[in-house]
């Protein structure tokens, strides 16, 4: 009795909080705007029995998912979103990767210290950190006074509002997402095999990029997706920091609904982004899979 | 005896300086006279004060405390029960559907997971404000409360509760006298990432309240939204100070209780 209440109740609420509104998202993508507010058609009327559950899926039809591909907003913004997702995600590694190999080389006593200041700013509120680029990238802010001030540049340089603030936006927040992984895969790594590499003739750069890049893949990978998956559906860097020509699906989404208040169309949105992000949690899943049978 | 190498020396204090710059700009300017972000007009702490006396601010601060509070609370027991079940219970109907529903609010975009609450709140016709976004709160933060316990969980040794159980104990007993001691720091940091998730959460927050409950990362993004504004700054130093000063005395504490642990098992093992 007491294993099924255990089982039971963290059950139900997953249930109820998670999965039946994925299906209401289903169904109201699948249905018509009735002046974008409850009731949809089609309702579900079980009162009328057979009859009912007929005419309730005859009237669901894919009209907003057919809507979707003849405006090219929607896939414009889906390609974008994986386009500045992945150029992201490839610049928070290049970033990533020195501050993970530095802490994996540091003196032992030092490593406990630099882990806390990698995940310090995780733990202060992502809102703040994309905020406090707003500061630094507008045409009056930080970065510019400073350049102008060298001499850098005559005029200043418009980064704020461009996909440029987007990028750096990315970076900034989930860096740690990437140097945590890779921090993992290369303190486990042996370092006498890059003294065997070397005494067997590999210069210091060889020896990176044919013992340590290969034996940290499994951290890069997991990096990768920890970035990119979620800075697909990323609704806040794109609105504070990008401009009106950063589209990204995210974004459109919220606006379909808040402004627009289109139900429906804002839910087919929510489904098929939710299918594009099938393909790379399966990925990730699956790499996560190998890494822990190789290590077991 | 391990060294810095000049090249890891570069790479971290650049590293860092990214990091850690934008913030520490971002306090620096909370101090600053003028109202104009980017000139330096004097040092003044009048944009605190300002701050205090914003009685939106202040509401938006308390609602967000009291979901924060509440939301983490629930979602950490609700959290460790599922984290048992995941690891203890074994095989049971719909298992698979269950862990499935314990990892997927982990990738899903925040949009998506407001969007369907916020259908769902309105499907069932409830009234939008504190409650929703509690309920919202717990249910994807019970989530990582209970990868966190689980992961606790399969690391420790089960022949402790089978030896409590031998002894007479019921099962009830065995977890609250054996299991939660041994899992507490687990699910202290649950219930930690829990409150954090809560308090930074801007997106599903806005789809699930209504007029009557702003949270504080409402009001900052409908504030900055507009441009920076030194309010927001005075505001964003006192939360990055807050979270300071708890991280380093959660980690001092747990370094603490993990060496006096450390002690303790030494000694047993002197006394077998």
């Amino acid at each position: 009795m007491r294993r099924f209440a255990l089982i039971a109740i963290p059950y139900f609420w997953l249930l109820i909080l998670f999965l039946v509104p994925f299906v209401i998202v289903l169904k109201i993508s699948l249905s018509d705007v009735a002046l974008a507010r409850p009731p949809y058609t089609p309702q579900l009327d079980l009162s009328a029995g057979w009859e009912g559950l007929r005419a309730f899926f005859s009237e669901l039809d894919f009209e907003n998912f057919v809507f979707l591909t003849t405006d090219d907003l929607y896939w414009k913004a889906y390609v974008s979103s994986l386009k500045i997702a992945l150029v992201s995600t490839l610049l928070t590694l290049l970033v990533g990767y020195p501050i993970a190999y530095g802490m994996a080389r540091a003196p032992n006593e030092w490593r406990p210290t630099l882990l806390m200041l990698v995940i310090l700013p995780f733990w202060t509120s992502f809102l703040i950190r994309v905020y406090s680029w707003m500061g630094i990238l507008s045409n009056e802010g930080t970065l510019n006074t400073v350049l102008l001030w060298l001499g850098v540049i005559d005029t200043p340089l418009q980064i704020m509002n461009t996909n440029t603030a987007v990028y750096i936006g990315i970076v900034y927040t989930y860096l740690p997402f990437m140097v945590l992984p890779i921090y993992s895969a290369l303190e486990k790594m042996d370092e006498s095999l890059i003294e065997a590499a070397e005494d067997l003739g590999c210069s210091k750069l060889a020896a990176f990029w044919l013992v340590t890049w290969p034996l940290s893949r499994n951290g890069i990978i997991a990096g990768c997706f920890l970035v990119f998956i979620p800075a697909i559906g990323e609704f806040v860097i794109p609105s504070l920091l990008g401009g009106s020509g950063t589209l990204m699906i995210g974004k459109v989404l919220f606006e379909e609904f808040f402004s627009n208040r289109d139900w429906p169309v804002a839910s087919a949105v929510a489904v098929i982004l939710l299918l594009i992000l099938i393909i790379p949690i399966i990925l990730f899943q699956r790499n996560e899979q190998k890494a822990r049978e190789a290590e077991g | 005896m391990r060294r810095f190498s000049w090249f890891n020396v570069t790479s971290l204090t650049l590293g860092f300086a990214f990091l850690y710059l934008p913030m520490v700009l971002l306090v620096v300017y909370s101090f600053n006279e003028s109202r104009l972000v980017t000139v330096w007009a004097g040092f003044s702490t009048k944009w605190y004060g300002e701050l205090l006396r914003n009685e939106e601010f202040l509401d938006a601060a308390w609602v967000t405390l009291k979901v924060a509070v509440f939301s983490s609370t629930i979602a950490t027991v609700l959290g460790t029960m599922a984290a048992y079940v995941l690891v203890r219970a074994g095989r049971f109907r719909g298992r698979t559907l269950f862990s499935g529903m314990i990892y997927a609010p982990l990738v899903m975009p925040e949009v998506i997971t407001g969007l369907s609450l916020l259908l769902l709140f309105i499907g069932i016709g409830l009234d939008r404000g504190v409650l929703t976004i509690v309920l919202a709160h717990t249910t994807f933060s019970m989530c990582y409360v209970s990868v966190v316990v689980s992961s606790r969980l399969t690391s420790f040794d089960r022949s402790l509760e089978e030896a409590a159980l031998d002894l007479g104990c019921s099962p009830f007993e065995a977890f609250r006298l054996v299991t939660l001691p041994i899992i507490a720091p687990a699910v202290i940091s649950g219930w930690l990432l829990a409150f954090t998730l809560s308090l930074d959460d801007l997106v599903i927050a806005s789809f699930t309240t209504g007029p009557s409950a702003t949270t504080l990362p409402i009001k900052i993004f409908s504030a900055v939204r507009l441009g920076v504004s030194p309010e927001i700054n005075a505001l964003s130093t006192l939360l990055i100070g807050i979270v300071t000063v708890g991280v380093i005395t959660a980690s001092i504490v747990t370094k603490r209780a993990a060496v006096a642990q450390a002690r303790d098992e030494q000694a047993a093992e002197r006394n077998e």
